[in-house]
């Protein structure tokens, strides 16, 4: 329905409109308790896949407990939980084809552990050790994948988001029925790049599935000071752009919605918008203490909404999963982190020639000059640079000695 | 060999792009059927349809990060920014984005199929905002290449080289050059070397610098100091960043002098990278001080253009005070 200003109907006299005649509902089939509605529609979601979803989601919390454990014991410099919002990030993983991008913001590393990434490729990326694909060059959890089709995160807000629309496009043009899933927070949907992406998006009739978490709060900022409308799924009526609302708690509304999203996306050129109705349970990062923000009141609230016990009783009542399994599933995985991450931490940082490596294709003449110059300062000096110092002088020890 | 103006190279320079590989994307604002506000991508939505060559809606932070995510996937974008002086809101793409892809994700994702094309530089009276020389901006980010060319032949071998090249490269065109610069233009596929200057004259006494539309202004001050007996050598450095700091430095242990000019302001500008590093490799065969001619640390103005202008006779100028040190 595209109006321009000579197929706009004419009025006579002023007519002003700000949406509010348009409310948008909140999907939702499992009540806060893991029951269905009673008169919720069926759920496409098969056991195998729910089971993997649910594994995923307890890995996550299980990581995310253990790494916070281990930034505040000052073994990581820096970590960031998905707590709370395991639902939202992995159903929506969990509805596409396990090719189809995925292009995160930095809390999303559910969807990793749903696609498969181990927990070796977790710690070493935490770490920064010589095995971290990215060799320790970003801060902890700005973890990629290509086999997993994770594309690498970045710390600017929103960056992803225009590019999930022209990843999107290339995959349009390859015409082999992939997607693109960005995913991000509310706060990051005020920046321009949120509004550049969904418009191009509609205007190219692109195959980009843009899934908002709203967990109430960037930082400390919330929602109700970071806009005005109704809420965020409501700006895609100005692109002309698929738009829905679900309960991001709601694992069974998270994959039904990111399904039919998908669809729309693959077999229709639609782009949707998808606003995940959730919160943030845990601080924005270990930098963050949410006490100064908001009341403990409203956390204990959410807690009882939390996501991973609504799932696990809806699979309890279909006879999918039993609490044994849930124990030793915990106990082991707490198990794999701690021993994982024991190896990882003692692993010898980066090779100090990765400092200049992938900035180009090929390193021209004066940054290897200046990797050389930095080379000869650290031979004098090896005392002030224990990480880089034995890579220098051709040390062979093996792990635990840098 | 074709005679054709600068523009028309850029365009066949696109058109060959196109024709030899399907993944090749040319998009920006009016990019489409009326072939850019310069007519640089005129004929190709006709030629290779609107899903290859197409209008995007008026967002330059869009537009990057749109060609950015295209590049990701393996694409080849060619994004067009209509004037250089309207890239800004796409710095963060181009700055935290294009130029750190590679780096940050340890080659697991690069964007080094993207090319930013912006039409660059004044004289052409177009005051502030469609007259600013930004190259120094990009240079002072790792990750990027910058290419400025100087003439009709120059351009199309070096459109396609950035446009192969496995890094991305953010590419200027002086505008004022679009229709002046007129030369024979080889019809085939050819690229020429990115990251290397080239001396376009040989000479002993000093050596000018310079790239884009400034090289007719040193070739102009030149002529006029030959006259006077200097013997002037010429280079064009071409690549902005990463830049050919031997073949400069090579000239300047000949010729002992070395005078740099660009249209940019003179603070910050990337005049004065050069200077320092050609003073410290060539310390002790420097004849004088190493001069930079550039605009003044003005926004840039509009009547008073020429006055801003780093025109052949303030090189010429620069030339006498070099050689009189």
């Amino acid at each position: 329905m595209k109006k321009t200003q000579s197929t706009a109907k004419p009025v006579h006299k002023p007519v002003f409109a700000n949406g509010d005649d348009i409310q948008i509902p909140v999907f939702t089939l499992l009540k806060p308790d893991g029951t269905v509605y009673a008169d919720a529609g069926s759920t496409s979601l098969d056991e195998t896949t729910a089971r993997r979803i649910y594994r995923a989601m307890l890995y996550t919390r299980v990581l995310d407990e253990r790494m916070m454990a281990a930034q505040r014991q000052g073994r990581l410099s820096f970590y960031m939980q998905c707590t709370g919002e395991e639902a939202a990030v992995i159903g929506s993983t969990a509805a596409l084809d396990d090719a189809d991008m995925i292009m995160a913001q930095y809390r999303e590393q559910g969807a990793l552990a749903y696609r498969g990434f181990t927990t070796d490729e977790f710690m070493n990326q935490l770490f920064g050790n010589e095995r971290d694909t990215a060799h320790g060059r970003q801060m902890p959890i700005h973890y990629g994948s290509r086999d997993l089709h994770y594309l690498t995160i970045s710390s600017p807000l929103a960056t992803q988001i225009p590019q999930a629309t022209g990843y999107a496009y290339g995959q349009k043009l390859a015409g082999k029925g992939h997607c693109t899933l960005t995913i991000f927070g509310e706060g990051a949907a005020s920046e321009g790049d949120f509004h550049a992406a969904l418009n191009m998006a509609s205007v190219h009739k692109v195959p980009v599935i843009f899934l908002c978490r709203n967990n109430g709060y960037a930082i400390s900022t919330p929602v109700t000071e970071q806009f005005a409308g109704d809420g965020v799924a409501a700006r895609a009526f100005g692109y002309r752009m698929q738009s829905i609302r679900v309960d991001g708690n709601d694992i069974l509304a998270v994959y039904e919605a990111t399904c039919e999203a998908r669809r729309l996306a693959v077999e229709e050129n639609e782009p949707v918008l998808i606003e995940a109705m959730t919160y943030r349970l845990a601080a924005h990062s270990s930098s963050d203490d949410p006490s100064g923000y908001r009341s403990k009141k409203e956390e204990e609230a959410w807690h009882k909404k939390d996501p991973l016990r609504r799932m696990q009783r809806w699979l309890l009542d279909r006879g999918w999963w039993n609490e044994d399994e849930e124990r030793e599933l915990t106990e082991s995985l707490r198990r794999e982190v701690l021993e994982t991450m024991k190896q990882a931490e003692k692993r010898r940082p980066p090779a100090l020639e990765t400092l200049v490596s992938d900035v180009y294709a090929e390193t021209p003449p004066l940054l290897r000059e200046q990797l050389e110059t930095l080379e000869a300062h650290i031979r004098r000096h090896p005392e002030a640079y224990p990480r880089s110092a034995p890579w220098l002088n051709g040390s062979t020890e093996t792990e635990g000695q840098p | 060999m074709s005679r054709m103006n600068l523009l028309q190279a850029v365009n066949n320079a696109l058109d060959t792009a196109m024709a030899v590989d399907e993944r090749v994307l040319c998009f920006g604002e009016d990019v489409g059927v009326f072939g850019g506000v310069f007519r640089a991508t005129s004929h190709l939505q006709e030629k290779y349809g609107r899903e290859r060559c197409f209008n995007t809606p008026l967002v330059e932070q869009g537009i990057v990060g749109f060609a950015n995510g295209l590049a990701a996937q393996g694409s080849v974008p060619v994004a067009e920014i209509q004037f250089a002086d309207y890239i800004f809101p796409a710095f963060d793409q181009l700055v935290n984005e294009t130029a750190k892809f590679r780096y940050r994700s340890g080659s697991l994702f690069d964007v080094g199929g993207l090319t930013v094309r912006a039409p660059y530089g004044g004289g052409i009276a177009g005051g502030h905002y469609h007259s600013q020389s930004p190259e120094a901006y990009f240079a002072h980010t790792p990750g990027l290449t910058v290419v400025v060319p100087r003439n009709p032949h120059q351009a199309k071998g070096l459109l396609l080289a950035s446009i192969r090249s496995p890094d991305p490269v953010i590419f200027f065109e002086p505008k004022r050059l679009y229709r002046a610069s007129v030369g024979e233009v080889p019809d085939d596929d050819y690229e020429l070397p990115l990251r290397q200057a080239e001396v376009v004259k040989e000479g002993s006494d000093i050596t000018l610098l310079a790239w884009g539309a400034q090289m007719e202004v040193i070739e102009q001050a030149a002529e006029m100091a030959e006259k006077a007996g200097v013997s002037c050598e010429l280079i064009d450095l071409r690549t902005i960043v990463p830049w050919d700091i031997e073949t400069v430095a090579a000239s300047v242990f000949k010729t002992g002098r070395l005078i740099v000019s660009h249209e940019a302001p003179l603070t910050g500008g990337f005049a004065a990278e050069i200077a320092a590093t050609i003073q410290n490799r060539c310390f002790l065969y420097l004849e004088s001080p190493i001069e930079r001619v550039t605009g003044l640390d003005t926004p840039f103005p509009l009547t008073l253009e020429k006055e801003y202008m780093p025109g052949p006779l303030k090189v010429l100028d620069a030339i006498h005070r070099t050689m009189d040190f």
